[in-house]
């Protein structure tokens, strides 16, 4: 490396120290006294599972919270640690730290360019020296491999795209400390394997980078010391090379967990067949090309894909959002005629939304009414246009102890739940008429192990029933482990239909970036 | 069809319009500034109103007129401030505030005047700006007349046209404040102020709303009337969708609207009393939400436009 | 910095506090522009009070004002509750008296019984028409239905100019711009005798009632409140958006015209430009400082009601501009927003830079 060589690396060359950092939102403790040392040049990964505090703590280090306790020093130009002012995310930029976050932050309607340089120049200023500017961004993308067009719209870039625009920004603005939260969870394998070698390149030239995930193998492959978080405490921190794979599992989660395991059955006669069907996405991005495939009853289908790949118009699909401008979907022997959310539940459709503040919920209106939302019109319901108060609140209240919910009771409004009982409540709402069908569009995104753990049983349990499920995920390794056949989406396409057994995460991988060089024999 | 042609191709026609256009154009790029960064201003109408009384006022008190229009701009600036305060930082419904502004700025403005004239019939008067030949081009045939023969704040509504069109173009400042309306996490994780570029690109904004006002009582006119404003700011706003928030196309959607209610004045004298004269003041509001119709297929709104930033939550 | 932290529970004593609150906030902020105006404070407070309050006389005139309120005031917060933004209800109220004007000025003979309803209905259906608008508009082709409403109000005053100077003229009117006056059986009953208190009152009170019902209690109030809250969630679980919102911009501009009705056929008698003093404007006012809720527009109506009938007086006895009342309910208005955050969020004041040890 460089020729800083005088003391043992840890103690000379730290580019970052956290000291003590403890951060509460109310009872809960996001941050319980964490202390962390990034040397540099040094991928630390910081693993832990969804709600373990990673965020929370990146977000102080960012300074968009600040610490109830505890102190940050990064290393300045010299060397030397000084502490970071916090709560500002302007100190933390200007003492080199760079933050990608997980949900990127770019105006999609602003070019490449003026996304890195917005705010890098004074606001006083009259011109923009656009000039200088692309030139210096030539020269990091030659040495960094992060090759991306600078005068496209970003709303035009593929994810991965935009990953490459973020970490730009950051470069371009002298990062010396990288953090990147879940950097690959929009990734495919491969592209994931592409950033790692960046990443390796970047530390190589004296860039240190925090890592935030909750993937075991990508972490072990690509960093050089591991930190894991739990319930907001750091519970181990240790060599990548020395870690012991299992240990280190049950570190992350606490105990061991039991998986939700998929029991072989053989699956009854079909249920929902789409043939030959084209269909718009809502939001005018990929459509559907000609899907064809069949659910039987007691089996899920998983789809993989890098987002933006047509799952969104497949999905809308079976919403009944859009209806289909080629083809036909025929559920239990009846092809469905009318789209619409009302005609495809009728049908017999439940529908777990890909986004469950947007399409799933109505923060403001009680429990009880979030699960009377979609049958709302049946005389269950209703008596003449006048709601059965009583006879919903009393269904709520099962419903909510049937599945589990906690934070409140029927009469709470929903925006007050935690991520894990929004979709608990979803779940309840879709699963209690036992439908047929089930959409389940990333039925765990953003939810803590015992909720996901919860969704899992919950579409096994369905699946057991004979429901014939759809399931779209971003996480492979859920995909595998949930689905009895799996496809993938590729620019609207759906490849083969394979037996998940067949399937490994990387053969997943090369089908979503668009290799079809399987030879397969199926 | 002859007596058409008549009209609009006298000079005095195309001097009236741009007349007619100039309060416009400034309540369109006070406006477009606001939403480009985000934030909608339905507090125009009242501030046009606190503009045109407050500027008069100035002047009547024995203020020059330039003075007039620089206590105008603050004034709007001020209730500019309040807006942005309320709905940038605090969040609140952009629609709901921006009206309560207008009702604020309408009311305070009309109080004032009837504190200092109690019982006047007739409204005090002032001398107002007089027209401003440029030398050389306002010998030019036609558009000589009709373009160079206007009074000062015409000729600085097309000066800030362009320095704001170069701002939000070329300048740092102008990117940050475009981002601000596309996606204020961008700008905030680029270590800028959101609320910052919001509040002053609202205060801006808001300041030449005002501007626009005063014109009407210091140049168009010569006294403050009630009512006088007449859902000029409201027109303003249908011109911002018109000109998809592009300053150079709200000059020329201002202008064309100028035309039309130039149009219109003349035709209703043309006819005398054949048809009432009320359809041809409704012109305006009817082109207004024409407009809107024709353009909103192709309205590109800023994607932020009144979503609210609020710091370390996810919209 | 200011951070807003959401409250875990919106507590209702909160709900009812803060426009409480907003309206004492905003009659003691009036004390401001009374200063300026040089009046005797104490003396100005108690005109105002002693003038929509002191008296029978006062009470009455100020529940005469508050009549249409209730109506605008109904048909903004239903809008609202859907996030339809009806600004509209200015133009909306005078179509419903354009239309019972021409219902009710002898095109048709009947007894009160008959005629009275129909003129409402048909005061009510103008008024529906006229938001059919914006809100076809907004449907269709995705107009802010904001800045159309707003024009038609200014479309409708000049078709309303038109017709009063023109078909609809009284030839008996010396030559004013005004309509025939209703007949004897199409107006309103007084309620309390010796005062302008009219039964549009006891119509209003009743829609309050029944809005409420249907907000809180069926299926298409449970719509309303969904597709205002979050429209995609609705449409995602089945609800038809589009139907919510022309069902809600009908009533809503249903609603507005009843006050046109209400005005013409139980206050003034026939129509003129200025039967509204921009009640459709108050009505959003009033919509707000009820949070929304129709039982609550009758207390917020009553209030901006009597701000502006104590205004009148205050206006006289002390000689400040009555548009202290325009003022004071502006003010009112902002509050209650800003009274609203701090329902919703508690304000937390951090320093940037220091340290929190």
């Amino acid at each position: 490396m460089t020729g800083s060589s005088q003391t043992p690396a840890q103690q000379a060359s730290l580019a970052l120290s956290i000291s003590g950092v403890t951060k509460r939102f109310g009872n809960l403790v996001a941050n319980d006294a964490i202390s962390l040392d990034l040397a540099e040049g040094e991928i630390l990964a910081l693993l832990g599972e969804n709600g373990a505090g990673k965020t929370t703590l990146m977000s102080i280090l960012f300074g968009h919270y600040l610490a109830d306790e505890g102190e940050i020093f990064v290393a300045n130009g010299e060397g030397h640690l000084a502490p970071l002012p916090p709560g500002s995310p302007k100190a933390a930029l200007n003492a080199g730290i760079g933050m990608v976050h997980q949900h990127f932050t770019l105006a999609d309607n602003l070019s490449v360019l003026d996304n890195i340089t917005l705010g890098t120049e004074s606001l006083l200023k009259f011109w923009r020296s656009d000039r200088a500017a692309s030139a210096r961004l030539k020269e990091l993308q030659e040495n960094s491999g992060l090759h991306v067009d600078l005068d496209a719209r970003v709303g035009r870039l593929s994810v991965g795209e935009r990953q490459r625009v973020e970490i730009l920004k950051a470069l371009y603005r002298g990062a010396r400390i990288l953090i990147l939260d879940e950097p690959t969870a929009v990734l495919t394998p491969q592209e994931s394997d592409a950033l790692f070698a960046t990443l390796k390149r970047l530390t190589a030239t004296g860039l240190s980078v925090i890592f935030i995930s909750h993937k075991l193998n990508e972490v072990l492959a690509v960093s050089d010391r591991l930190a894991v978080l739990r319930a907001g405490r750091k519970v181990a921190e240790i060599d990548a090379k020395a870690a012991d794979r299992a240990l280190l599992a049950e570190t992350m989660v606490g105990s061991a967990v039991q998986p939700n395991v998929r029991r072989a059955h053989i699956p009854g006669e079909a249920v929902i067949v789409a043939r030959n069907v084209r269909a718009p996405d809502p939001r005018g991005r990929q459509t559907l090309e000609n899907a064809d495939f069949t659910i039987r009853a007691g089996e899920i289908l998983g789809i993989a894909g890098v987002s933006g790949n047509g799952q969104s118009a497949l999905a809308a699909l079976i919403c009944g959002l859009v209806a289909p401008q080629e083809g036909e979907i025929v559920i239990a022997g009846e092809p469905v005629r009318r789209f619409s959310p009302r005609a495809l539940m009728q049908a017999g459709v439940g529908r777990i939304p890909e986004d469950r503040h947007h399409d799933g919920i109505v923060g403001t209106m009680r429990l009880w009414e979030n699960l009377a939302l979609e049958d709302i019109r049946d005389p269950a319901a209703q008596t003449g246009g006048f709601l059965r108060q009583g006879a919903l609140r009393i269904r709520a209240k099962e419903a909510m102890s049937a599945f589990d919910v906690r934070g409140g009771g029927p009469e709470t409004e929903a925006r007050l739940l935690s991520g894990g009982n929004m979709q608990k409540i979803i779940l309840a709402r879709v699963l209690d008429g036992e439908p047929r069908v089930i959409l389940a569009n990333q039925p765990t995104r953003g939810l803590d192990v015992g909720a996901v753990s919860f969704v899992h049983r919950r579409l096994l349990d369905a699946r057991a029933r004979g429901a014939a499920i759809l399931l779209m995920s971003e996480d492979l390794d859920e995909l595998l482990a949930l689905s009895d056949r799996v496809g993938v989406m590729y620019r609207g396409t759906l490849s083969a239909i394979h037996p998940a057994e067949d399937m490994t995460v990387r053969r997943l991988g090369l089908l979503m970036a668009g290799h079809d060089d399987l030879g397969d024999a199926a | 069809m002859s007596d058409l042609f008549d009209i609009i191709t006298a000079a005095a026609f195309w001097s009236a319009a741009i007349r007619i256009a100039t309060p416009l154009i400034f309540g369109t790029l006070g406006e477009l500034i606001c939403e480009r960064a985000g934030v909608l201003n339905l507090g125009i109408e009242g501030i046009f109103t606190a503009g045109a009384m407050s500027g008069w006022m100035t002047v009547y008190l024995g203020g020059d007129l330039w003075t007039g229009v620089l206590v105008a701009a603050l004034v709007g600036a001020g209730f500019g401030l309040l807006h942005a305060v309320l709905t940038v930082p605090l969040g609140l419904s952009q629609h709901v505030t921006g009206l309560g502004i207008t009702l604020l700025a309408t009311s305070a403005s009309y109080f004032t005047y009837r504190i200092a004239f109690p019982n006047v019939s007739s409204p005090p008067r002032i001398e107002p700006f007089q027209p401003i030949s440029i030398p050389g081009l306002s010998d030019l045939p036609f558009i000589g007349p009709a373009l160079f023969q206007q009074t000062p704040l015409t000729y600085f509504a097309v000066f800030l046209v362009i320095v704001v069109a170069y701002i939000l173009a070329r300048t740092p400042l102008g990117l940050a404040i475009r981002a601000s309306g596309e996606n204020p996490a961008a700008v905030d994780s680029q270590g800028l102020s959101v609320y910052g570029l919001r509040i002053g690109a609202v205060m801006a904004g808001s300041a030449i709303m005002a501007v626009g006002g005063s014109f009407l009582t210091l140049s168009a006119f010569n006294a403050f009337f009630f009512e006088m404003i007449a859902g000029r700011g409201w027109i303003c706003i249908a011109l911002v969708v018109f000109a998809s928030w592009k300053p150079g196309k709200a000059l020329l959607g201002a202008l064309l609207f100028g035309a039309f209610d130039a149009l219109q004045v003349r035709l209703q004298q043309s006819m005398g009393g054949a048809i009432p004269y009320q359809l041809f003041l409704m012109l305006p509001y009817v082109l207004s939400i024409l407009a809107l119709v024709i353009m909103s297929r192709r309205a590109a709104y800023p994607n932020a436009l009144m979503i609210p930033f609020i710091k370390g939550q996810r919209s | 910095m200011i951070r807003l932290e959401p409250r875990q529970e919106r507590s209702s004593a909160l709900s009812i506090a803060a426009p409480v609150v907003a309206a004492i906030a905003a009659l003691a902020l009036a004390a401001i522009p009374l200063f300026i105006a040089g009046a005797p404070l104490g003396a100005a407070y108690a005109a105002m009070f002693n003038g929509a309050l002191g008296s029978q006389f006062a009470l009455a005139e100020t529940l005469t004002r508050t009549t249409p309120l209730i109506f605008t005031g109904l048909a903004v917060a239903v809008a609202f509750r859907a996030r339809l933004w009806n600004i509209g209800a200015e133009g909306q109220l005078y179509v419903g008296a354009l239309a019972a004007v021409v219902v009710g000025t002898g095109m048709i003979d009947a007894p009160g019984f008959v005629l009275i309803p129909l003129l409402f209905l048909a005061g009510g259906l103008a008024g529906a028409a006229l938001m059919a608008v914006p809100t076809g508009l907004k449907l269709k082709f995705s107009v802010d239905e904001v800045v159309t409403s707003l024009l038609l109000n200014f479309v409708v005053l000049l078709f309303v100019s038109m017709m009063l100077e023109g078909p609809l003229k009284d030839p008996m009117g010396l030559g004013w711009p005004q309509s025939e006056a209703i007949v004897d059986e199409g107006t309103l009953p007084v309620l309390m005798a010796r005062t302008r208190v009219h039964a549009g009152l006891i119509l209003a009170l009743f829609m309050a009632v029944i809005v409420h019902i249907v907000m809180a209690r069926t299926v298409w109030g449970f719509e309303t409140r969904a597709v205002g809250s979050n429209p995609s969630a609705a449409r995602f679980a089945g609800m038809s958006t589009s139907m919510v919102m022309l069902r809600v911009g009908l009533v809503s501009g249903a609603l507005a015209g009843l006050a046109g009705v209400s005005e013409v056929a139980g206050l003034k008698g026939y129509l003129t430009q200025d039967l509204s003093p921009g009640f459709g404007y108050s009505g959003i006012v009033v919509a707000m400082l009820a949070g929304l809720h129709p039982l609550g527009v009758v207390v917020s109506a009553f209030f901006v009601a009597a701000v502006f009938v104590g205004a009148d007086s205050m206006s006289r006895a002390v000689g400040v501009p009555s548009y202290i009342a325009n003022l004071t309910v502006a003010v009112a208005l902002l509050a209650v927003l800003v009274a609203g955050v701090l329902t919703r969020y508690r304000i937390r004041i951090q320093k940037p830079g220091a340290r929190n040890v």
